[in-house]
């Protein structure tokens, strides 16, 4: 059943473009059934699925002489993420209730980019999980170019060519890995437990893994993912931040860390200090927290700042999965989820609720608007949101981070060091970004906006508490989640890394 | 040596007639009745009339499927050649079904008549492992080509392609013919069998490392391969859009076959191995540079260009240096999967040029400027444009993205160890990523930018657009179920035991 998250969503795709040009509202009424229905459908099975175990949803040949199946599946990690996606579809459709211009055929492309991710979330088959990965591209790109901001031509060819680039790295992996594996299977276990000579995985773990990093906004790929997030237009920054990456960082642990665990063990020599593939992606990930970190301090555009402190908590999760153990992995697939709620939450904030009426993003002109006064709604969501993406105790943020340090801590504890600076400056950027855009000092005599500012409208206002009521939901109950996710670990899916470098 | 039974050579060789005669008669009934009509009805009836006639011939194939080889392979006839056939005729009927609306010429029943008659070769082409009738039939598709290319006499452009193709053709044919008789000096026979059975030692020959390359050289023109492609972009651009498709489409899967064949069957003592470590002499290290020349060249080149004919002109030549990678595997896995790939971008480039068609007709020129704001005035066109630059693109679930996994799986596949073809597979991966930027060009000025202001609309003729529907289609379905085409491969394959 819940596989007709993937062909609901594929078939409301469909449906918009079959729908009669300049019909807005049915448009819009259509996207958000077709989002609704696939949440429920995700949220029924989540809460039908308690033990968080692989069970099998379809399973039939599809390529029978490459061994090639049609093969879902979902564990408690894909459920988590398919609750995710179902969530930020629905609150991303609610957030652009504003679009007017070519109004099905946005749907439809976001439909299909979300028809996409529930795919890859579900996919079971090697080969399958890269036709849905892959598919993500396009959409990712007209939604962009189509419908964004700033220098969107520019944010989406950056943005496709990145993505391609990396799936081009996965694809080499996965060719190489199927050829080396007998050419007979592309189902995920069965080549998860093909004994692939040590060398072999020392190269193919990197090209993998990066492949998909990049997707994750691992530094120093991660440049696609501000300049991608500024140009999109509210709802595909919502989506890119919100699931988009995840998918990347899904692939890095569900693909590249399971098929190749000896990938992560230690060579023989030291460049730098360094061991391993599994430190030198752990500093790449310390380096992207505190760089994101860094330079969301110092932006002038309000997007920007959380363009980048999406790519310090893209860090979090990365460095979670490279501490290989279990509170530290669980933490990263808890903090896709709490990044993927709260990243959508700040650029709905930013992108719908201020940019779409003040029709500038700069933090210095945005000051002297007094925000709070206009639109207090958003000032207030901001605030829970940003105290959310902080850290504090009672959001998802917080669970998230704690079980991530407390894994680095084990494994790394020098590195915890700079994660505890992250998270100090990840204080001050949301701080200072708040301060100027809606609390500013400015008082001489603040200039008019050229047009009155509209007050919240009823959907923000939905989707603004769906998202926040989530994170609480999480950050109080986070046995919610774990619950399905700690089993998962335990899968024989993940064997070889528990036996490998599991600590 | 047995005595000719005539008949069995007709009952063979009959869905060639059967070709041959329509060209025939489309001509006479053109030329006799239609004279004098419009030229759109004059192309419609003999456009019908042709696709029947190649319907016809699918049908003589499907119903009596002959398996023989007479005289060493001068004619050959089995299930994998009957598939190519099947396969030449379907793409020849899209390409006389889009010729429907053009404009072009007043020459209506010679148009068709040539267009079949390169078919016949073709046809005659695959289904032969002989030199002498592979070069006889390649000269007769290559000298169709040319006046082909050179229909539309009103166009300058038209004119200067085709005499660039003849002339390029003219030598890539002598130096074929060159390599051709230097193999039988070394062979003493021209069938290709008999040919590596002749040919296998531990050294090489100095005269056959020059029959290899010159052998090379001439099917690597046939194929657009670099650094033998500079007709490419001209006659892509300058042809009538029927006639570019044509070339595009079906003379490229007639081609690689053939070039599969000769090398795969004629060289097979002397294949020689590229892997980095160390290079054996032979063919492979020959198609390897032009493979890895034609990935390069094509896909950079591609990136400057203006004209969406010479952008899948350069597209193609890319095209043809990851096909090359299937030749140089020289597997049954990799034969299939070769022939899966040309295939589907056979249909792929046949329906982008029925679109180009129709905005050339209407905008002058196949300018990447006046695309721009075509997906509002023409969505089904626009749609199937996208479909088909996608698939060329390699994303999934085209047909594209399979031909492509499979090539390369094939590729890594063909030798005991894995890691020896990896770098030709890394270029080509590493390559196609290069590719989707100009492809995500083309799409961009569709569905992005919008339409000039003075600008007029497209009127997007029902022929067309139900053909360009139905290859978007069969690039759709092809890719969502590529079992469909490669079962059907497979055993082809493995029962031609090529």
């Amino acid at each position: 059943m819940l596989a007709w998250t993937i062909y609901i969503s594929f078939l409301g795709a469909a449906a918009m473009l079959l729908l009669p040009k300049g019909s807005v509202l049915s448009a819009r009424i259509l996207a958000l059934l077709t989002a609704v229905a696939g949440f429920a459908l995700a949220l029924t099975s989540f809460l039908e699925h308690r033990t968080g175990e692989m069970q099998t949803i379809t399973r039939v040949s599809w390529i029978p002489s490459l061994g090639i199946k049609y093969y879902l599946a979902a564990d408690g990690i894909s459920l988590t993420l398919i609750l995710l996606t179902g969530i930020i579809a629905i609150t991303g459709i609610l957030f652009s209730w504003n679009i007017e211009e070519r109004t099905s055929e946005f749907f439809a492309f976001y439909l299909l980019l979300i028809g996409a991710v529930y795919g890859v979330f579900l996919s079971y088959d090697l080969f399958l999980l890269f036709v849905f990965y892959e598919i993500v591209i396009i959409p990712k790109y007209f939604l962009i170019a189509i419908w964004g901001s700033t220098r969107r031509e520019y944010g989406a060819m950056k943005l496709a060519i990145y993505s391609f680039v990396g799936s081009a790295m996965v694809l080499i992996g996965l060719v190489a890995t199927y050829v080396a594996a007998g050419s007979k299977t592309t189902s995920l276990s069965a080549l998860a437990s093909f004994p692939y000579s040590h060398h072999f995985q020392m190269v193919a773990f990197p090209l993998v893994f990066i492949g998909f990093a990049i997707l994750a906004g691992m530094w120093p790929l991660h440049t696609w993912a501000p300049t991608g997030h500024v140009a999109a237009p509210t709802a595909a920054s919502m989506l890119l931040a919100g699931v988009v990456m995840k998918l990347g960082a899904y692939g890095c642990l569900r693909v590249a860390m399971t098929l190749f665990p000896l990938g992560l063990g230690p060579w023989s020599f030291h460049v730098l200090g360094l061991g391993s593939w599994r430190d030198v992606f752990a500093m790449l990930a310390v380096i992207g927290i505190v760089y994101g970190a860094l330079v969301a301090l110092v932006q002038k555009d309000f997007k920007f700042v959380i363009g980048y402190s999406s790519v310090s908590h893209m860090g979090f999760i990365l460095l979670g999965l490279m501490t290989l153990n279990q509170i530290g992995i669980s933490g990263a697939i808890m903090q896709m989820f709490s990044h993927g709620i709260l990243a959508g939450l700040l650029f709905a904030v930013v992108g719908r609720m201020v940019y779409a009426r003040t029709h500038t993003r700069e933090l210095a002109l945005l000051g002297p608007m007094n925000l709070n006064k206009v639109i207090p709604f958003a000032a207030v969501t901001f605030i829970l949101a940003g105290m959310a993406s902080m850290g504090l105790p009672g959001f998802s943020g917080f669970v998230a981070e704690l079980m991530i340090l407390l894994g680095v801590w084990h494994a790394y504890p020098l590195l915890a060091i700079f994660v505890g600076l992250g998270i100090v400056i990840g204080v001050v950027y949301i701080w200072r970004a708040m301060q100027k855009a809606f609390f500013s000092d400015v008082h001489t005599g603040p200039p008019k906006p050229h047009e009155p500012i509209p007050p919240i409208s009823l959907p923000e206002r939905l989707g603004a508490i769906i998202l926040i009521g989530t994170s609480v939901l999480v950050g109080i109950y986070p046995q919610m989640l774990l619950n399905i996710i700690m089993p998962a670990l335990n899968s024989p899916l993940f064997e070889g890394l528990r036996k490998g470098s599991w600590q | 040596m047995t005595p000719i039974n005539y008949s069995e050579l007709l009952q063979l060789a009959l869905p060639q007639v059967i070709v041959v005669v329509t060209a025939l008669v489309v001509m006479a009934i053109d030329l006799i009745a239609l004279r004098k009509r419009a030229i759109r009805i004059r192309f419609t009836v003999a456009s019908a009339l042709a696709s029947l006639g190649c319907a016809a011939a699918i049908l003589q194939i499907l119903v009596h499927p002959a398996q023989a080889n007479i005289f060493d392979g001068m004619l050959i006839a089995n299930p994998l050649t009957h598939f190519v056939q099947i396969a030449l005729l379907v793409l020849t009927i899209f390409t006389l079904l889009i010729s429907v609306d053009s404009r072009f010429t007043e020459h209506v029943g010679e148009f068709v008549l040539l267009i079949l008659i390169a078919t016949a070769g073709m046809m005659f082409l695959v289904g032969s492992q002989d030199l002498l009738v592979i070069f006889i039939s390649l000269e007769l598709l290559s000298l169709s080509l040319y006046i082909l290319a050179a229909f539309n006499k009103r166009s300058g452009q038209s004119w200067e392609a085709a005499l660039k193709y003849f002339l390029f053709g003219g030598m890539s044919a002598a130096f074929l013919l060159f390599g051709f008789s230097l193999l039988y000096g070394l062979s003493n026979s021209t069938s290709l069998t008999r040919i590596a059975g002749a040919l296998h030692g531990p050294s090489l020959n100095p005269l056959l490392v020059i029959a290899i390359v010159t052998t090379a050289l001439g099917l690597g023109f046939k194929i657009a391969a670099a650094p033998f492609h500079f007709w490419a972009p001209d006659v892509y651009q300058g042809a009538p859009a029927p006639s570019a498709a044509f070339i595009a489409s079906g003379s490229k899967v007639a081609s690689f076959f053939v070039f599969f064949q000769v090398m795969a069957l004629g060289f097979a003592g002397v294949n020689g191995t590229v892997t980095l470590s160390h290079l054996v002499r032979g063919w492979v290290p020959v198609l390897a540079l032009m493979a890895t020349l034609s990935m390069l060249l094509g896909n950079l080149v591609a990136i400057r260009q203006t004209s969406l004919r010479r952008l899948l002109a350069y597209s193609a030549i890319a095209h043809a240096g990851y096909m090359l990678l299937g030749i140089l595997a020289h597997t049954q896995q990799s034969l299939a999967a070769l022939l899966y790939y040309v295939v589907t971008y056979a249909f792929a480039t046949l329906g982008a040029f029925a679109v180009i068609a129709v905005v050339e007709e209407q905008r002058g020129d196949d300018r990447l400027s006046h695309f721009d704001g075509l997906g509002k005035q023409a969505p089904i066109l626009s749609f199937s444009l996208a479909i088909f630059i996608l698939s060329l693109a390699g994303i999934p679930p085209l047909a594209g993205f399979f031909g492509k996994f499979y090539l390369f799986v094939t590729v890594l596949a063909a030798t005991p160890n894995p890691v020896d073809l990896l770098w030709l597979v890394v270029l080509a991966i590493a390559m196609s990523a290069v590719s989707l930027y100009y492809y995500l060009r083309v799409l961009k000025r569709v569905y992005v930018t919008p339409p000039a202001i003075d600008c007029n609309a497209i009127h997007s003729p029902a022929v067309t657009q139900i053909l360009v529907l139905a290859l978007a289609a069969a690039v759709i379905l092809l890719g969502c179920a590529p079992n469909l085409l490669l079962k059907w491969i497979d055993s082809a394959v493995q029962a031609s035991g090529l």
